[in-house]
């Protein structure tokens, strides 16, 4: 049988109506955007459409979208153009324990550096800030807030609105990074209040290499970039045009058939969280059960099992998931994510994700299930906690 | 990341479970690091007769313990003890860096279990 894909968090297969889209502009219309001749000027006309795809989505003017090379440089271009953008306000930034690495990471390395001055709020139980610390973190040196619409590893999806609110009643720039949540949760910028936002087409049955930074107009954002005049003398570097354009088409389709997409991948899901709780004892859903999580993600601590086992055995078995994020893969480390929901060390090592897409089936569910079940079952023969539970082992 | 030995022992290992009545064993690591091994050994007159283990871990630490259990199987106590996690790493054609550590528990799981046994022997 075909393998099955369930991590669809970490990558969607490029939908063939937006390759098709795309396949002109290698060989045909390959000019450089930038250029003044009838070759660049008819690839910038569809860049220029491209643009606008992308801004309809969101509820943006086209002049707000910068095209970038994915999730990765739009959230480091926020963190590092506002810093100096605003850089006579000061350099506080708040955001969240369980952002993505790209806001982390850089966050960290700018604040060790003395760069910046991080606030990074916890999360409850199933992944949501309170607001209400968010509101008492802002000092009058705030020059950003950051909050993800929707978190990768356990999909849950924060009150962006509301936190939109906040940041304008306080006069702070609002970034979201909305890698995960684009083509999964309507987002319209001007009724959330976002100033910045991070996509990447990737995500949503587009190629990869491309996404954008949304910038609100009259938002101050340091170059990151520098080079060229591309992308109104802001982000330099000859454009993209068939990643654009596939950006564009992909965008247009995912929000086009949200809704329908949404529908039969949360049912896709909520068999599999139904078929997985009935069939397999100690296992803990990380992340909440309200609809405020991404229709595609399911995450389950299998207790006395080790994540990668489960993964690889998966695997041998044709099944593809991911534990934590694939963005962590290769680390020792337990999931951050899950351990800042408060969850025991011990059951963070043994999370796996399953992240579902419009083109899985029942049946593929059915498969799954099935040889969970009996890899579940080996691994806890072969581990010595499961034993210790049962009270089996004499040696403790 | 893992080669096609490692894989294999991973998929299909050897010697999986406890030996009541065991002469020796050794447990190491510990769960909020994402690794425990433990090693029973049956031994005769100084031999191995029968060794094997149980593991919470990744597959390069079940793997380990996996080729573990079938080295030290036959094998003198003296002899036991000089097997080291390289000649695991060897057996298993290769281990990830980051993965190193595993061979090394295999190593200290076996030690732990001829020391349980010689421990027991002695008192």
């Amino acid at each position: 049988m075909n393998r099955i894909y369930f991590d669809h968090s970490a990558t969607t297969p490029t939908s063939e109506e937006v390759v098709k889209e795309m396949l002109p502009f290698f060989t045909d219309i390959y000019g450089n955007g930038s250029s003044q001749h009838s070759h660049g000027r008819e690839a910038g006309k569809y860049i220029d459409i491209a643009r606008r795809q992308v801004a309809d989505a969101i509820g943006a003017k086209p002049g707000e979208i910068y095209f970038t090379s994915g999730g990765t440089e739009s959230d480091n271009w926020t963190i590092r153009g506002v810093l100096s953008g605003y850089k006579a306000k000061g350099k506080h930034i708040i955001t969240t324990c369980i952002e993505h690495p790209a806001m982390i990471k850089t966050l960290e390395s700018l604040q060790k550096n003395g760069l910046a001055e991080v606030t990074f709020l916890g999360v409850d139980s199933e992944g949501f800030i309170c607001l209400e610390e968010l509101k008492n973190a802002i000092r009058p040196d705030t020059v950003l807030i950051s909050v993800m619409t929707a978190n990768n590893e356990i999909g849950t999806i924060q009150d962006i609105k509301e936190i939109g609110a906040i940041a304008k009643a306080n006069n702070i720039i609002f970034h979201t990074d909305a890698v995960q949540a684009i083509g999964n949760v309507k987002i319209d910028v001007k009724e959330m209040n976002i100033d910045l936002l991070s996509m990447s087409a990737h995500k949503f049955y587009g190629p990869k290499g491309i996404g954008v930074l949304y910038r609100r107009n009259g938002i101050k954002l340091g170059s990151y970039m520098t080079g060229g005049e591309q992308e109104r003398n802001m982000r330099a570097g000859t454009l993209n045009t068939p990643g654009i354009v596939g950006m564009g088409k992909a965008i247009e389709i995912a929000t086009r058939d949200i809704e329908k997409n949404n529908k039969y991948v949360s049912e896709l899901r909520d068999y599999f969280v139904a078929q997985v709780e009935s069939k397999i004892d100690n296992v803990y859903y990380n992340g909440t059960k309200s609809d405020k999580r991404l229709a595609s993600n399911a995450n389950f601590s299998f207790e006395f099992i080790e994540g990668e086992s489960l993964l690889l055995r998966l695997d041998l078995a044709g099944i593809s998931v991911s534990s934590g994020s694939a963005c962590s893969s290769g680390s020792l480390e337990p999931s951050y994510v899950l351990l800042a929901t408060g969850r025991a060390i011990e059951l963070a090592h043994g999370s796996l994700r399953f992240s579902f897409g419009k083109n899985n089936t029942k049946q593929e569910i059915d498969y799954c299930v099935q040889n969970l079940v009996k890899i579940v079952q080996d691994l806890r023969e072969l581990s010595p906690l499961f034993l210790i539970k049962k009270g089996e082992n004499k040696y403790v | 990341m893992y080669n096609e030995r490692v894989m294999k022992e991973f998929a299909e290992p050897k010697n999986v479970g406890f030996i009541e009545n065991a002469d020796g064993v050794g447990k190491v690591g510990n769960a909020s690091c994402g690794d425990i091994m433990e090693i029973s050994l049956k031994i005769d007159n100084d031999i191995i007769t029968d060794a094997k283990f149980r593991t919470f871990g990744c597959a390069a630490a079940i793997a380990s313990s996996s080729v573990a259990t079938q080295m030290v199987i036959g094998k003198t106590l003296d002899e036991a003890l000089e097997i080291k996690n390289k000649d695991v790493v060897e057996t298993l054609q290769g281990l990830p860096p980051q993965k190193i550590h595993c061979s090394v528990l295999a190593e200290e799981a076996i030690k732990k279990a001829v020391e349980d046994y010689r421990d027991k022997k002695n008192n």
